[in-house]
C-alpha cells in the first residue's frame, strides 16, 4: 500500500504542476472554428435585404476566392469595423456576408448607416450557418478559396492592422 | 480611521496566529517534531527549535503550550473586530476605501450594502479568516476531550492553515485599502448580486469551507501526535456536520438561485463552479459516516484522517477554480492571476504539506477493529467508496477542460458525462443505503434483516414495472424514480419496532436525510423526465398551452426600479381550467453597471412549478415568452432542506450529548473535591 500512497503524492504534484502551467498561459477566451481547412458545409441562404441577392455554398465555389463576414445590424464591433471591410473592398477582396438573427429593415438601416461592401448577403435566423462553420460571435470573418474551402478564420472585429493580413490569405487562398 | 483600525486589527491577529503557530508546534517533542520537519521544512523547524530554546529555561514548554489556547481566543476577537470594521464601512459606504467605491452604492438598499461587505474577493476571504479564527478561539476555548499535546498540535495547524490566508489578505488583497482621492459614487454591486438568496449563499459555503479546515487541522493534530482514537472522530465530528450542514444548504440554496436568477430553467448545470462546492460536499458526506465508524468501533483510523485532509483540500482546490480564472465560468470573480498564484502556493504548501505528512504517518496508524462485510461498518465503507469514486468523476470532468486546453485542445464536459457516469455509482450506492442503517455493527446475517429488504425490494420492483408502462420515460429518470421510492420506504425503516419518543436525536437525524435524499431524487428524476418547455412569440391577449397550464398573455408594460428599470408581462395561469393565478415575470436593465437580467415568475403547487420568463419584443408587436411546466421540481430543494434538518438535529444531538457528559463529570468531580 505504501506505493499507492506515493503514486497519489505524485498525481497531486502533477496536479499542482498543471494548474501552475496553465496559470502562466495567457486567457485567451476565443473559440476557434474546428472547420479550418474543410469544405463550406451545404446551405442556401434567402437574401438579407432587397438590393442584395443572397447566399448559398455553390456562391462560395465559383473559382474565386472570397472573404465571409459574419455580422448583425444589433453588434457595436460589427459597426466598428465597417470602414476596415470598406478598405478591404477599395483593395479588391470580394465580399460576401451573413446576417444573423435580423430583421431586413435593421439590415437596411446599417447598410445605410456604416455603408455596404457586400456583393451579397444571406439571411442565417436560426445562427444554422454561422454553428455549422464554427463561428461562435459576431463579428467573424473567414477567408474561403475558390473551390469553397475555409482557409483562415478571424475572430472579432477587423482592426487597421489585421486589413494586411486578410488581404494576404485572400491572396493565398486564392494562388 | 474604521478601516485603520480595521486593518490594525488584521496585522495583530495576523500576529497572534503566528504566535499559535510557533507556540503550538514548538511544545510537540521529539519523533513528533521529525514528521513536522516534513510538513514545514527543515528551515523552518530549526527557527522552532530556537524559539523553544530562547523559552525553555525550567518550565519553558508550559510556558509555550500556556500561550497557545489564549492566543487563538485573541486573534479570534481580533479578527471579528476587524471584520466589524469592514461591515461600519460598507453600511456607512465609505467612499474613500477602494474597495467600498469599488462594490457599494449610496443608493443601494441597506441589506445589499451589507451583502457587499462579503460579495467581492477580498471581504470575502476577510470573512473566511474571520469564521475560522472564531472556530479556532471556540476550539481553544472549550475542547478538552483530547490528549492536550494532540490539541496543541491541532491549534498550531489552524493558525497555520489561518497564516496563509492572513498573508493572502494582507499581502494582496487589502480590503482596507484608501483611495488617495474619495470617489464620488461607487461602482455598484453586481445587479446579478442583488437578491436575498445570493448575498447569504456565499457565507453559507465559507462556513462549511471553514468547518472543514477545523476538522483538517484535527486531522494534521491527530497524525503529528499519532493520536488517531475514537476521541479524535468524536471531536472532529460536530466540525464536520456543521460544515456539511451548511454545505448542504449553501448547494441547496445555489442551486434555486440558478433555477430562478439566471432564467435558463434548470436547477445544476454541472459549471466549475458548482462542483467546485458539490466536491467538498461529497467528501465530508463521506467523511461523516467513516467518523462515525471510528467514532462507535475504532475502525477505519487511517481512511477517516486521508478524507478529513482531502475534504479540505477540496474546499482549497474549489476556491482555487473559482479565484484564479483558470476554468471559464458564468460565475466568474474578478480575476487576478496574482491571486491565483498565491492561493496556488497555499494549496501546494498546505495539501502538498498534509498528504507528505499522511504518506510518511500512515503506515504508523493501525487499520483499527476488524469486521465483516456483511455489517454496519461494511455498508459504510461502501457509501465512503462510493462517494470517493463520484468525487474522482466529478473531479476529473471538472479539470478535464484544464488538462486538453493544455495540450491546446478546447472540450467543455457537461451532463452527457457526468449524469450516467455518476450515476455508475450513485444507484448502486442508494441501494446499499436501503441496507446499510438496518445492519448491526460488527457482524450481521442477511437472515435477520430479510423481511424490511424484501418489502423495500418489492416497492421499488412495482414503482419500476409502474412508472415503465404508465409513462415510458428514459433509463436514468426511471431508475432514479425506482431508487427515490426504495430510499423512502428503507429510510424510515430503522424506526421500526422503537420507541419514538426514546430514539436518539443523531438516529432521527439520520432517518429525516436519508428520507430526504429520497425527496430530491424524487424531485430531479421527475423534472428530468416529464419537464415541458414552450418556446412562443405570443401576442398580447393569445393563450399558450402547456401541459397542464393555458396561459394568457394579457399586458406587457414598462415598470421601474430602484436602480433599474424592466419591461414586466402580465400573465394570467390556470391549472387545468381552474380560476386563473396572475404572474409577472420582467426582463430587467441594471444601469450601475448596465446589465441585463430576466426575472423569472414562478407559480408554485405542491406537485411543481410553472416557469414564466419574458424575452425581448419579436417581429410584429409580438413577444418572445418562454413557459415552463416543471412537475416536483420544487421537491429537489425540499430535499436539500429535509437533509440539512436531518444534519442538524444530529448535531444537535451531538452537542446534548457532549453537555450532559461535561455536566456529569464536573458533578463527579465536585462529588469527590470535598473527600480529596
Amino acid at each position: 500500500m505504501t506505493w499507492l500512497r506515493w503514486i497519489l503524492l505524485a498525481l497531486v504534484a502533477g496536479l499542482f504542476g498543471l494548474f501552475a502551467y496553465m496559470l502562466t498561459q495567457p486567457k485567451d477566451e476565443f473559440v476557434e472554428s474546428a472547420m479550418v481547412g474543410k469544405p463550406m458545409p451545404a446551405f442556401d441562404l434567402p437574401a438579407a435585404v432587397a438590393d442584395r441577392p443572397g447566399l448559398s455554398s455553390a456562391d462560395l465555389a465559383d473559382g474565386q476566392p472570397k472573404l465571409l463576414n459574419v455580422f448583425a445590424s444589433w453588434c457595436v464591433p460589427c459597426a466598428a469595423e465597417a470602414p476596415n471591410l470598406a478598405r478591404l473592398e477599395a483593395s479588391g477582396a470580394n465580399i460576401v456576408a451573413v446576417a444573423i438573427r435580423d430583421r431586413p429593415e435593421d439590415v437596411a438601416a446599417f447598410l445605410a448607416a456604416y455603408g455596404n461592401p457586400f456583393s451579397r448577403i444571406g439571411k442565417d435566423d436560426i445562427s444554422a450557418v454561422q454553428l455549422s462553420i464554427g463561428s461562435s460571435g459576431v463579428p467573424e470573418t473567414f477567408v474561403i478559396d475558390g473551390r469553397g474551402v475555409i482557409r483562415y478564420q478571424h475572430i472579432g472585429d477587423i482592426r487597421d492592422s489585421d486589413v494586411s493580413v486578410l488581404l494576404a490569405e485572400l491572396r493565398e487562398a486564392g494562388a | 480611521m474604521i478601516a485603520e483600525f480595521g486593518l490594525a486589527a488584521l496585522w495583530m491577529a495576523a500576529a497572534l496566529a503566528g504566535l499559535q503557530m510557533l507556540a503550538g508546534f514548538a511544545s510537540l517533542r521529539g519523533e513528533d517534531e521529525e514528521a513536522l520537519g516534513t510538513l514545514v521544512g527543515r528551515s523552518r523547524l530549526s527557527v522552532l527549535r530556537a524559539v523553544k530554546a530562547a523559552l525553555s529555561r525550567g518550565d519553558g514548554d508550559d510556558i509555550l503550550a500556556a500561550l497557545v489556547r489564549p492566543a487563538a481566543v485573541l486573534q479570534a476577537l481580533l479578527c471579528a473586530l476587524s471584520f466589524a470594521a469592514l461591515l461600519l464601512l460598507f453600511i456607512r459606504t465609505d467612499l474613500s476605501v477602494a474597495l467600498v467605491a469599488q462594490n457599494s452604492h449610496s443608493a443601494k438598499p441597506f441589506i445589499f450594502k451589507l451583502a457587499g461587505t462579503w460579495g467581492n474577493h477580498e471581504g470575502s476571504m476577510l470573512l473566511w479568516v474571520t469564521v475560522m479564527a472564531l472556530a479556532g478561539g471556540l476550539i481553544g476555548l472549550l475542547e478538552r476531550r483530547l490528549p492536550e499535546r494532540t490539541m496543541l498540535a491541532t491549534l498550531a495547524a489552524q493558525a497555520f492553515v489561518g497564516l496563509g490566508f492572513y498573508a493572502f489578505l494582507l499581502i494582496s488583497s487589502n480590503p482596507f485599502e484608501r483611495l488617495p482621492e474619495p470617489a464620488a459614487e461607487g461602482m455598484g454591486l453586481n445587479p446579478l448580486l442583488q437578491d436575498m438568496g445570493l448575498a447569504f449563499h456565499p457565507p453559507t459555503l465559507y462556513f462549511g469551507y471553514v468547518g472543514l479546515s477545523i476538522a483538517f487541522s484535527f486531522a494534521v493534530g491527530a497524525l503529528l501526535t499519532r493520536q488517531v482514537t475514537p476521541d479524535f472522530a468524536k471531536v472532529m465530528r460536530p466540525w464536520v456536520l456543521g460544515a456539511w450542514i451548511f454545505l448542504t444548504l449553501g448547494i441547496t440554496a445555489g442551486s434555486y438561485w440558478a433555477y430562478y436568477e439566471l432564467g435558463w430553467g434548470g436547477w445544476w448545470f454541472w459549471d466549475p463552479v458548482e462542483n467546485a462546492s458539490l466536491m467538498p460536499w461529497l467528501a465530508a458526506t463521506a467523511l461523516l459516516h467513516s467518523a462515525s465508524v471510528l467514532a462507535s468501533r475504532d475502525a477505519l483510523r487511517a481512511w477517516t484522517v486521508m478524507l478529513g485532509v482531502v475534504a479540505f483540500s477540496m474546499s482549497m482546490i474549489g476556491t482555487f477554480l473559482v479565484r484564479s480564472g483558470i476554468l471559464t465560468s458564468v460565475h466568474a470573480f474578478a480575476v487576478d492571476p496574482e491571486r491565483g498564484t498565491f492561493i496556488l502556493a497555499l494549496l501546494a504548501l498546505y495539501i502538498g504539506g498534509a498528504l507528505l505528512l499522511f504518506a510518511v504517518r500512515a503506515g504508523t496508524i493501525s487499520e483499527g477493529e476488524r469486521f465483516s462485510v456483511m455489517s454496519r461498518e461494511g455498508a459504510l465503507v461502501v457509501n465512503n467508496v462510493a462517494l470517493s469514486a463520484i468525487l474522482g468523476i466529478v473531479l476529473l470532468g471538472t479539470l478535464y477542460p484544464l488538462l486538453t486546453e493544455a495540450f491546446g485542445v478546447r472540450v467543455s464536459v457537461g451532463p452527457p458525462y457526468f449524469n450516467p457516469v455518476g450515476a455508475i455509482f450513485f444507484l448502486p450506492m442508494l441501494a446499499v443505503l436501503c441496507v446499510g442503517p438496518l445492519l448491526r455493527w460488527r457482524r450481521d446475517s442477511f437472515e435477520r434483516i430479510r423481511k424490511p429488504v424484501v418489502a423495500v425490494a418489492v416497492v421499488a420492483l412495482a414503482v419500476l414495472a409502474g412508472v415503465y408502462f404508465a409513462a415510458g420515460i428514459a433509463l436514468l429518470p426511471l431508475l432514479g424514480m425506482t431508487m427515490a421510492a426504495a430510499v423512502a420506504v428503507a429510510s424510515v425503516m430503522p424506526l421500526r419496532g422503537r420507541s419514538l419518543r426514546r430514539l436518539p436525536l443523531p438516529v432521527w437525524g439520520m432517518v429525516i436525510a436519508h428520507f430526504g435524499m429520497a425527496v430530491g431524487l424524487f424531485g430531479m428524476a421527475a423534472d428530468s423526465a416529464f419537464s415541458r418547455e414552450k418556446l412562443v412569440a405570443a401576442q398580447v391577449g393569445e393563450t399558450v398551452e402547456d401541459g397542464p397550464w393555458r396561459v394568457t398573455l394579457v399586458a406587457v408594460e414598462p415598470v421601474a426600479g430602484p436602480n433599474w428599470t424592466a419591461l414586466e408581462a402580465t400573465l394570467h395561469a390556470s391549472y387545468q381550467g381552474g380560476a386563473p393565478h396572475v404572474v409577472h415575470p420582467q426582463a430587467r436593465s441594471f444601469w450601475t453597471p448596465p446589465q441585463e437580467t430576466s426575472e423569472a415568475a414562478l407559480l408554485t403547487r405542491w406537485n411543481g412549478q410553472l416557469y414564466t420568463v419574458i424575452g425581448g419584443e419579436a417581429e410584429g408587436g409580438r413577444w418572445q415568452l418562454r413557459l415552463w411546466w416543471k412537475p416536483f421540481v420544487t421537491w429537489i430543494w425540499y430535499g436539500g432542506i429535509l437533509i440539512g434538518f436531518g444534519g442538524l438535529l444530529a448535531l444537535i444531538g451531538r452537542l446534548a450529548g457532549d453537555l450532559r457528559r461535561r455536566s456529569a463529570q464536573a458533578q463527579i468531580a465536585l462529588r469527590k473535591g470535598p473527600a480529596a
